[in-house]
């Protein structure tokens, strides 16, 4: 039964899923890195996101590949709002009232969605959703190849943005010493809403990337997310390097956890590995200590 | 004695509510307030004491939950000495979750994240695992006398909810008068200062978790006496860990009647919710929760005992002089 | 002479390749004052915090009424009788200014009456006794420094290790603090304090180490070690000594 091409199929399948993984993740450690705290409210936007391109399909008929274009800036423009006029006003400048307050968030966010759409499931259904590279020995979707590339193009895109504009370094430096970047007259507060959208911003990506092959409903982002949470914590909190390799690892390791000990058993070989991450290693592969 | 005349005078007069001739439904929203209560005051011990906040209170409501009624139904357990087993049992997964995370010195988001993955993995084994009826979830079989800890009387189970809450009410300022609960104290306030007098912060930790999940755990354990039905979702789900952090913050973090002003609070607002829609509303009582969190750790970090207080001294105390001298 | 009762031997500490702490050994007595000094980024509260149990050294050996207690925690260190005062105080703040002493107080009795009765005479002994009630973020700073040292002190400590405690107070308020300081040690505390004041240094203490550079340069009473040259050129740099020295025609 485990033959090497099924075995093949899983690892390559896990590293195709495992790059979407590591989009979602890349928007959360981005926030961790530089406000220092973790978005509880990210699988809640996830949602919202999924949402969003769903019904940008449904209503407009727009591809979720091209939805990608509108609803990129929409969503960074709903975080900055949301960390520049809610969460950073309401936390007082506490990190254990952040916690708090973007927890409130992700259950406003989430229960509104299931307030207005109900909790049936929809899908998308894409006329190439099927189509795919067939190379004999495993067949390679379409949309799951988009999105592992659509993944690189974005980290790339972000990568430049740090390292080339002067916006990417005022966050770089607000991550690493606030009170000396505000010194030296960066804007704190819009620096720190700029990384909340650009975090937001990642997980609408992923979300249009995600629908062609996943359902929409109001928990669907959770089940995401904690996969994120595991990978940023394996990775390393702040460190986007770790948070691609590590959303390829877990992917693999879902693909095949799923393989040998079915669905529902193969989600808790995820948070498992979450746990045991915490309690050994809470640094992850390459986090700075925690 | 003289502390607990507070205590004491609430919990009497919330004792005579049943006698007042209040109707069944008035009083089954009340039962379930009171659950929340427990469970709010289970949290508020570790959160708003400690100062450590879990995102995963679930975790000890549901194995309360749990293991009452698996060893009613399948061991035929005597329904009391099951109750009692479910409490000790929030206090173990208390001590393993915090031994394990304590220990390797975990904190603040951290900690929240590890208890929120420690009640999902719970919930993902109860939706699996034959003992605990898998997806199906457990019946408790209906058998309405006290020996089987069940009530013909709605105001029986009442006082019974009622008489664990003001457990919890007396325990909890008990810990507030005593050297664990300055200790603990101590710890959230800033735990390398308490170490350096002497507090082993870890030990301390372990200690407010158990008695905590302890607590909580009775929570569940009535659920399950007063549903007669449990099933995963209900245990673990993240429905009760939002509404066991949820009551105390807004009822007032690491005070006494905090927990129980919120979960009124709460579950009246959660009603008027139902109200106003007729009931149609799915998840609307919980988009009320979460802006109500939002709004009171904006507004109101103190919950509304801390409101209270400010209210009371303002009125009862004229503003202090300005002291002059060394300071 | 009996054997004193902190022992620190050879102790280093490396943070990665830097060497914070390099082979350090000093000693304190029962009853005594020893100071701790010298220009920053000596390696000063590195020391105290191995001592206190707050870090681990990565050589050496700390010895405490004749013991071994290299590495052991702080809360049990503090239950051995050393108590610490950090250089940035660190108060409860949230909690009254009587009840940030009861923390100290509860150490040594568990019971709530007696604890309390502690926490209030040794705020007054500090004179902190009119603002037992207020909230300690309220106070000043000379207030916060005397409330750390009423925490310590609270836990009844045989070694009492000040960080800086006279940092930040005017000259009046360091007048008022000298002699509190002397009464504890009349009281058969062992005190090991790290200070800039050097007028402090000088009037209290018996015993003086210098450390510069994670090196113990110098120690001796405090003229010795004022007349030291290597002192000297420790804190105002290569020569300096020489140019003193002849100017004042030593």
């Amino acid at each position: 039964m485990l033959s090497p091409a099924i075995l093949t199929a899983a690892i390559v399948n896990g590293l195709l899923t495992g790059a979407v993984y590591a989009l979602i993740a890349l928007g959360l450690t981005l926030v961790y890195g530089v406000l220092h705290i973790i978005n509880f409210a990210h699988g809640a936007l996830l949602t919202a996101a999924m949402f969003a391109a769903y019904f940008a399909y449904r209503a407009l008929g727009i591809d979720p590949y091209f939805a990608v274009i509108l609803l990129a800036p929409a969503f960074f423009g709903v975080g900055y709002a949301l960390q520049r006029f809610v969460i950073g006003p309401a936390s007082h400048g506490d990190d254990r009232n952040m916690l708090l307050v973007t927890l409130g968030l992700a259950v406003v966010i989430e229960n509104a969605l299931l307030f207005a759409f109900r909790a049936d499931t929809r899908t998308v259904d894409l006329p190439y959703a099927l189509d795919g590279i067939d190379l004999g020995f495993i067949f390679l979707p379409l949309p799951r190849l988009i999105g592992f590339v659509t993944v690189f193009a974005v980290t790339l895109a972000l990568w430049l943005l740090m390292t080339a504009t002067d916006t990417g370094r005022a966050i770089r430096a607000v991550a690493k010493e606030k009170l000396g970047a505000e010194l030296a007259g960066i804007d704190v507060a819009h620096i720190y809403a700029v990384t909340f959208g650009l975090g937001t911003a990642c997980v609408a990506i992923a979300a249009c990337l995600l629908i062609p092959s996943y359902y929409v409903n109001p928990s669907a982002g959770n089940a995401f997310v904690l996969v994120a949470f595991t990978i940023v914590v394996l990775g390393g909190m702040g460190s986007v390097p770790g948070a691609l390799i590590g959303g390829l690892v877990i992917g693999v390791v879902e693909s095949l956890s799923s393989l040998f000990l079915g669905e529902s058993l193969g989600q808790i070989g995820i948070f498992l590995l979450f746990i045991a991450v915490l309690l050994v290693r809470p640094r992850g592969l390459f986090g700075a200590r925690a | 004695m003289k502390e607990f005349k507070a205590v004491a005078v609430v919990v009497v007069a919330m004792a005579a509510v049943p006698l007042l001739g209040v109707s069944n439904v008035t009083l089954n929203f009340l039962i379930v307030a009171l659950m929340i209560a427990l469970a709010g005051q289970g949290w508020n011990v570790l959160g708003g004491y400690g100062g450590q906040y879990s995102f995963g209170h679930a975790a000890f409501f549901g194995t309360g939950a749990y293991v009452t009624a698996v060893l009613q139904v399948r061991y035929g357990v005597n329904a009391w000495i099951a109750f009692a087993l479910g409490i000790a049992g929030g206090a173990l997964v208390g001590a393993i979750v915090g031994g394990l995370t304590f220990r390797s010195g975990l904190r603040g988001s951290y900690f929240a994240l590890v208890t929120l993955a420690f009640a999902e993995v719970l919930r993902i084994l109860a939706s699996v695992a034959p003992v605990t009826g898998a997806g199906v979830g457990t019946l408790v079989r209906l058998d309405l006398r006290p020996a089987s800890l069940q009530f013909q009387s709605r105001a029986a189970f009442y006082w019974m909810i009622l008489a664990l809450v003001a457990i919890a009410l007396i325990v909890t300022q008990r810990i507030e008068r005593s050297r664990f609960g300055v200790w603990l104290v101590a710890v959230r306030e800033n735990e390398d200062a308490a170490a350096a007098l002497g507090v082993n912060a870890t030990a301390i930790k372990l200690i407010a978790m158990m008695i905590s999940g302890a607590i909580t755990a009775a929570a569940g354990c009535f659920y399950v006496q007063y549903f007669l039905f449990i099933d995963s979702g209900l245990a673990y789900g993240t429905w009760i860990s939002i509404e066991a952090l949820l009551t105390p913050i807004i009822g007032g973090v690491g005070t006494v009647f905090g927990p129980l002003l919120g979960a009124l609070v709460v579950r009246a607002m959660g009603e008027a919710a139902q109200l106003v829609t007729g009931g149609e509303a799915p998840g609307l009582d919980l988009v009320i929760y979460g802006c109500v969190l939002v709004l009171i750790i904006w507004f109101a970090p103190r919950g509304l005992m801390g409101g209270l207080t400010q209210l009371r001294s303002r009125l009862f105390r004229p503003a202090p002089a300005a002291k002059v001298g060394h300071g | 002479m009996a054997e004193p009762l902190l022992q620190v031997e050879r102790v280093s500490r490396r943070f990665g390749g830097l060497m914070a702490v390099n082979a350090a050994s000093l000693a304190a007595a029962e009853g005594r004052i020893t100071a701790l000094i010298g220009p920053n980024g000596a390696g000063k509260t590195t020391l105290f915090a191995m001592i206190a149990g707050f870090l681990k050294p990565s050589a050496g050996t700390i010895r405490y009424c004749g013991e071994d207690v290299t590495g052991e925690a702080p809360h049990r260190l503090a239950r051995r009788g050393i108590a610490r005062t950090f250089q940035i105080v660190q108060s409860f703040g949230g909690l009254t200014v009587r009840d940030n002493i009861l923390v100290g107080a509860y150490l040594r009795h568990a019971a709530r009456d007696q604890a309390l009765a502690i926490a209030e005479q040794v705020g007054g002994e500090l004179g902190l006794g009119s603002m037992l009630d207020r909230p300690a973020a309220t106070l000043t700073v000379a207030g916060r420094k005397r409330l750390e040292l009423a925490k310590a002190l609270a836990t009844e400590p045989k070694l009492l290790l000040l960080d800086e405690v006279l940092a930040g107070l005017n000259p009046s308020e360091i007048r008022d603090m000298v002699p509190v300081i002397r009464a504890l040690c009349a009281r058969g505390i062992a005190i090991v304090m790290i200070e800039h004041v050097m007028q402090a240094v000088m009037s209290l203490a018996e015993h003086v180490f210098v450390l510069a550079e994670g090196r113990i340069i110098a120690e001796g009473t405090p003229s010795q070690v004022a007349a030291d040259p290597t002192v000297v050129e420790a804190y105002l740099g290569h020569g300096a000594a020489a140019r003193l020295g002849g100017a004042h025609g030593h």
